[in-house]
């Protein structure tokens, strides 16, 4: 029986991964986590996630970049920030969550065809062009590239929508949105300069 | 021993240029700085030594002052704080003034701050100019001796307290025991067995409070505040409030009966020693074992003194021996001591301030402190683990860290919970056998048999999980049963856990009113609140205010064995001051001369120590207050007053003697 | 006359619309005015600073530079875009750097109509975004609303969802562990709060209903579980997303004994407006996937 070796040495580890992660909250806070454990316990989505939050921001510090860039853990969070007013360290844990979530898609170390990521990419793309996003659309989209099977017991639900008038089938857009794509592009030059949350 | 007349002879200075190993050495070229001493006026000798404050160091310039008949002494080394004294003293030692010395310090202000040699040398060659100038100019000054009052007071009545008192008072000094509360005994008297070794706490604690109320030499007033304090080391003037408790102290034999006899049948009180999970009646004894052993009264819940109606069967009771005295009130009195050992003790983290655990709220949560009572044989509940509910428990958790180790309430450790839980932990599961989770961040077991009480509470049984909970909820339709989530970062997955009882580990913090009572003794608090000792590793025990000691949790948060440790340091270091019968002041005082004072007042309230006053038209400081700030030095505006050892003269000199390169 | 702007966010206009619908009707029928802000863009919710940081910093900033212009107060009934656009403006005030970079950007590239003409669009920092549930306790009153009350939902018992993010980590208008302006604005229409509801600030599952449906189920099932188990008729929520996660897939989950789960899950607006005599059709109440009508049944109806 084949068998896997689980030791993983020292040049396993991205130390430059390691350092921007630190460095992402200041004073070298993400050094002082004492691993109480109070994020990934407090965190609704733990219960599904591959490593929680204490355990992914561990393997951070610690530079295991493709570990932490190709979990799920990163994209199940939804933002509910129960992390963060827990952490007797006070880390904000939410927002180093969407640092990784950025890191993961800028790096291309996402898992591929996951239906978070690519729901974050084309929202982030119908709101560019248009300046708003409109639901069924963004689903639609999400359905196409992730695998239309897994939307189809959605119909039922889509199909109440329509009833109920609860869905516009009109793409929204406003008024000026050649100005906002201009305003988007313009900040995008920056990316370099963005102060840390 | 005999001085060398210097007076207004030729000054003959030594100098000595310290190495510091390498401290100095490393930065400072000390051989260039010896020669250039060596030229500088004055100058009869300049050496330069490895570790000036060695004895063979010390020994040099004793030599020196010997056989050189050197009548002034510059040492070049580190701070005065550090050394003065020694050099002071070996100068002393060598037959000259003590204050016919000057110490400049080159490592703190030279070698430690700069990194270029040249740049260093030279800094430190001109400091060492200006201190040989200037101790040209020194006088022989006295340090002035004023007696000690030899009787002492302690500042609460906790088991820190009354090992100090012990301590003191087998020493034979008359000690005066302070304690706010009814009876002393403090937070020990309200816990069930101690860590490590499960000794009854009551059975430990009652014979030392026992001793202390047979004592001859402790005075313990208890229902007692100090309110103010006055004077300085040596010759404090305490004043000290005694609150009512409504009995003649001395004609109460602590029979109780008068509880018994009191109107009401059941106590309708919160019963504060037991934490509110009791009832108390108005007149009651806060535990069986209290010393002294005499009742009281709170007017807050007596009939008498919310209507002046009551049948007082309480005094009936009592008719022999007329102990109840419902008019009796507050008195105060100044007691006077050479030292002061406040013992003030702690308070446990309000564990309301989380609302996520749920106290107050839930009625299964418990605080660690009311799990003490619950488990004591002499508790609200005799002993028997009984929850609110009525039910007793089958499934406990006990969380760690509960307002500890966290920035959003107190950043420290409190040091003693981790022990307590697994004393919590085993008396539990002796008495109920039920399934006990202990829920950690770390374990701190440090001290001594405290690593293998751990081993002992983990053979018997009690889970262990490595994660801090994050949530407690009633489970939906049961709300007795109280769901913990946390993640069990050792296995690496998130844990629901149902139980029906919950300890909290609360934290120990200072005091509610450490504040104001730290501005009562002139001392001062360090971060987390609790009263600052003058230095962490080296002097644990005293603060910055002489002739005032600290001991037990006032200080930060410890267990009994180390409280008893600081206790008995504490006592020795008041009986050390106490015991060398006199204080020695610091000659550094300011001075009025007189002909030259207007008597404008500017001085008076300056002065941050209230040692000067005004009589017959001009300013007086009491020598033995002055601390030598120099506060009215500064802004006399006719320079009527000087300053010893600050004299202008002598700080022109040093000016002088720095700036001769610039 | 209370004036206010109002922020609808993209749900708002999709399967939120009974929010707004009842959203502007109870604000009418309290004597407030409430305009839509013009040309408001998506606030970026939290899928956009995802992929970017600062362009989701730019696109909130737009609408609180938008909303600006009038002076008046930003009505944002959704809870994440009132987050965002908090968040937002808390960071912008706190760094000037950033300010400074974004604000640049926008006074180069975005216009506002002034009159016949477009200026260019500042931002200066002054404006307030508010939850409806800040507007209704703190500027217009729980009294006040009371004393409009015809038609007290007496018997039915609602239990108060907030959700996470008007809670945290910003809770400028109600207590962070425990809030309460929810069940203070639902006691004054006459009905019985659930004052026992401990997951009343866990998280609905936001987005992953979409993307990760059987995540989204998961914890959605353990909230409504835990509130039918806690004896509520009805759930009230604050949030279109919070609304559409509690109620879409009801028909997919079974309750603890194997029924099926019905549990309505109503706008706290609508139901206010239930209390103040409006009608159903009015409130968005014909629009619900699981019918409120049995719930509401608890007490005599005035239709």
């Amino acid at each position: 029986m084949a068998t896997e070796v689980m030791v993983r040495s020292e040049s396993d580890r991205d130390v430059e991964f390691a350092a921007w992660f630190t460095g992402l909250v200041g004073e070298q806070k993400l050094r002082a986590c004492i691993h109480c454990g109070l994020c990934s316990g407090s965190c609704p989505l733990a219960r599904h996630m591959d490593f929680g939050p204490r355990k992914l921001m561990y393997l951070a510090r610690e530079g295991f970049a493709d570990d932490v860039l190709g979990s799920d853990t990163i994209w199940l969070c939804t933002s509910c920030y129960a992390c963060t007013v827990s952490c007797p360290q006070q880390i904000p844990v939410t927002d180093v969550m969407y640092a990784l979530k950025r890191k993961a898609i800028e790096s291309g170390k996402a898992p591929k065809h996951h239906p978070v990521p690519v729901m974050a990419k084309s929202f982030a793309k119908m709101v560019r062009r248009r300046g708003r996003m409109t639901e069924v659309f963004l689903i639609a989209g999400l359905a196409l590239r992730s695998g239309i099977h897994r939307y189809l017991g959605m119909t039922g639900m889509g199909l109440n929508a329509l009833r109920t008038g609860r869905v516009s089938l009109r793409r929204d857009s406003i008024k000026r949105h050649d100005e906002l794509t201009r305003l988007l592009d313009a900040v995008a030059a920056h990316r370099e300069k963005v102060t840390r949350p | 021993m005999s001085e060398l007349s210097a007076g207004n002879g030729t000054p003959r200075v030594g100098v000595y240029v310290c190495h510091c190993g390498t401290n100095i050495s490393a930065t400072i070229d000390v051989v260039a700085a010896q020669q250039a001493a060596e030229t500088l006026p004055g100058v009869v000798i300049s050496r330069e030594y490895k570790y000036m404050c060695s004895d063979p160091g010390q020994e040099i310039i004793k030599k020196d002052i010997h056989d050189l008949d050197l009548n002034r002494v510059v040492v070049a080394s580190c701070s005065p704080c550090l050394h003065e004294e020694t050099f002071r003293k070996a100068v002393a030692d060598g037959g000259l003034n003590p204050y016919y010395f000057q110490m400049v310090n080159i490592r703190e202000h030279a070698a430690w701050v700069h990194k270029d040699m040249a740049a260093a040398t030279a800094k430190a060659n001109d400091l060492i100019r200006a201190a040989v100038r200037r101790v040209r100019l020194h006088q022989p000054l006295e340090a002035r001796r004023v007696p000690v009052d030899p009787n002492v007071m302690v500042v609460g009545g906790g088991i820190a307290g009354i090992h100090a008192a012990l301590t003191m008072a087998d020493a034979g000094k008359h000690v005066y025991l302070v304690e706010r509360e009814p009876s002393i005994g403090g937070h020990m008297a309200m816990f069930d067995k101690t860590f490590p070794t499960l000794d009854c706490a009551a059975c430990i604690l009652t014979p030392k409070m026992t001793r202390v109320r047979a004592h001859p030499n402790i005075e313990t007033m208890t229902m007692s505040e100090v309110t103010a304090v006055d004077g300085f080391v040596g010759n404090y003037t305490v004043t000290v409030r005694h609150n009512p408790r409504f009995i003649i102290e001395d004609a109460c034999v602590g029979c109780l009966e008068c509880i018994d006899a009191c109107v009401f049948r059941n106590g309708k009180t919160q019963d504060e020693f037991n934490l509110g999970l009791s009832k108390r009646k108005p007149i009651y004894i806060p535990f069986p074992q209290a010393v002294p052993q005499v009742v009281l009264i709170d007017p807050a819940g007596c009939i008498e003194f919310r209507t002046g109606k009551c049948k007082k069967t309480c005094v009936e009771v009592c008719a022999e021996r007329n102990a109840i005295d419902f008019q009796q009130e507050a008195t105060t009195e100044d007691i006077t001591v050479g030292a002061v050992i406040v013992a003030t003790g702690f308070e446990t983290f309000d564990a309301t301030r989380l609302p996520r655990y749920g106290y107050g709220n839930l009625d299964g949560v418990y605080t660690a402190l009311e799990v003490e009572r619950l488990v004591n044989a002499s508790g609200p509940t005799d002993g028997e683990i009984v929850l609110r509910n009525g039910r007793k428990p089958e499934a406990i958790g006990v969380i760690h860290c509960i307002g500890s180790r966290d920035k959003n309430t107190n950043e420290y450790c409190s040091r003693v919970c981790c022990m307590y839980s697994l004393k919590l932990s085993h008396l539990l599961k002796e008495k109920t056998d039920a399934e006990i989770y202990e829920f950690y961040i770390d374990m701190r077991t440090a001290g001594k048999g405290f690593e293998e009480f751990y081993n002992r509470v983990a053979e018997e049984g009690i889970h262990f999980i490595r994660g801090k909970v994050a949530d407690v909820y009633p489970e939906a339709g049961n709300p007795d049963k109280l769901v913990l989530q946390a993640e069990d970062t050792l296995a690496g997955m998130v844990r629901q856990i149902p139980v029906d009882m919950v300890v909290l580990a609360t934290g120990l913090e200072p005091r509610q009113d450490a504040e104001d009572v730290r501005r009562t003794f002139n001392i001062t608090c360090s971060g987390g609140g609790f009263f600052m000792e003058r230095h962490p590793k080296l002097a644990p025990v005293s603060t910055f205010t002489d002739g005032v000691f600290l001991a037990g949790a006032c200080q930060g948060p410890k267990d009994i064995p180390d409280t008893v440790a600081q206790a008995g340091a504490a006592a020795a270091e008041a009986l050390a001051l106490i015991d060398a019968g006199f204080i020695e002041l610091e000659p550094n005082t300011a001075f009025v001369v007189e002909e030259n004072c207007s008597g404008c007042k500017t001085c008076v309230g300056l002065c941050p120590f209230n040692s000067i006053s005004y009589a017959d038209g001009k300013a007086q400081i009491n020598e033995v207050l002055c601390k030598g700030c120099g506060t009215c030095v500064a802004a006399c505006p006719s320079g009527a007053i000087r300053q010893n050892l600050f004299d202008d003269d002598e700080i022109f000199e040093e000016i002088a003697g720095v700036l001769t390169n610039a | 006359m209370r004036e206010y702007d109002y922020y609808p966010g993209c749900s708002l206009k999709g399967t939120g619309k009974p929010y707004e619908e009842s959203l502007l009707a109870v604000f009418d029928a309290l004597g407030a005015r409430v305009d839509e802000l013009e040309d408001w863009n998506c606030c970026g919710a939290t899928a956009y600073m995802a992929v970017d940081e600062l362009e989701a910093v730019a696109l909130a900033t737009r609408n609180l530079a938008l909303a600006e212009q009038s002076g008046r107060d930003l009505l944002t009934p959704c809870n994440a875009c009132w987050l965002v656009l908090n968040k937002t403006a808390g960071r912008l005030s706190n760094d000037t750097g950033l300010h400074n970079l974004v604000c640049t950007a926008l006074e180069s590239t975005c216009t506002v109509p002034r009159g016949e003409e477009a200026a260019p669009l500042t931002y200066t920092g002054s404006v307030s975004v508010r939850h409806p549930l800040d507007v209704l306790i703190n500027d217009i009153g729980v009294d006040a609303i009371t004393a409009k009350v015809t038609n007290p939902l007496q018997g039915i018992t609602v239990a108060p969802y907030y959700g996470c993010q008007i809670v945290r980590p910003l809770s400028p208008f109600d207590n962070q562990d425990n809030p309460v302006t929810m069940d203070s604005l639902l006691g004054a229409t006459g009905c019985t709060v659930l004052e026992d509801y401990p997951f009343k600030t866990r998280c609905c599952g936001a987005s992953q209903m979409m993307t990760m449906p059987d995540v989204g189920l998961d914890l959605v099932s353990m909230l409504l579980a835990d509130a039918a188990a806690r004896g509520a008729d009805i759930v009230a929520v604050a949030c279109p997303l919070c609304q559409f996660n509690l109620e879409a897939y009801q028909g997919r989950l079974s309750g603890g004994n194997g029924e099926p789960v019905e549990m309505p899950i109503l706008y706290f607006t609508q139901l206010i407006g239930l209390a103040l005599g409006i009608d159903k059709k009015t409130l968005g109440l014909g629009r619900s996937f699981v019918n409120p009508e049995r719930a509401l049944a608890g007490r005599s109806l005035d239709e």
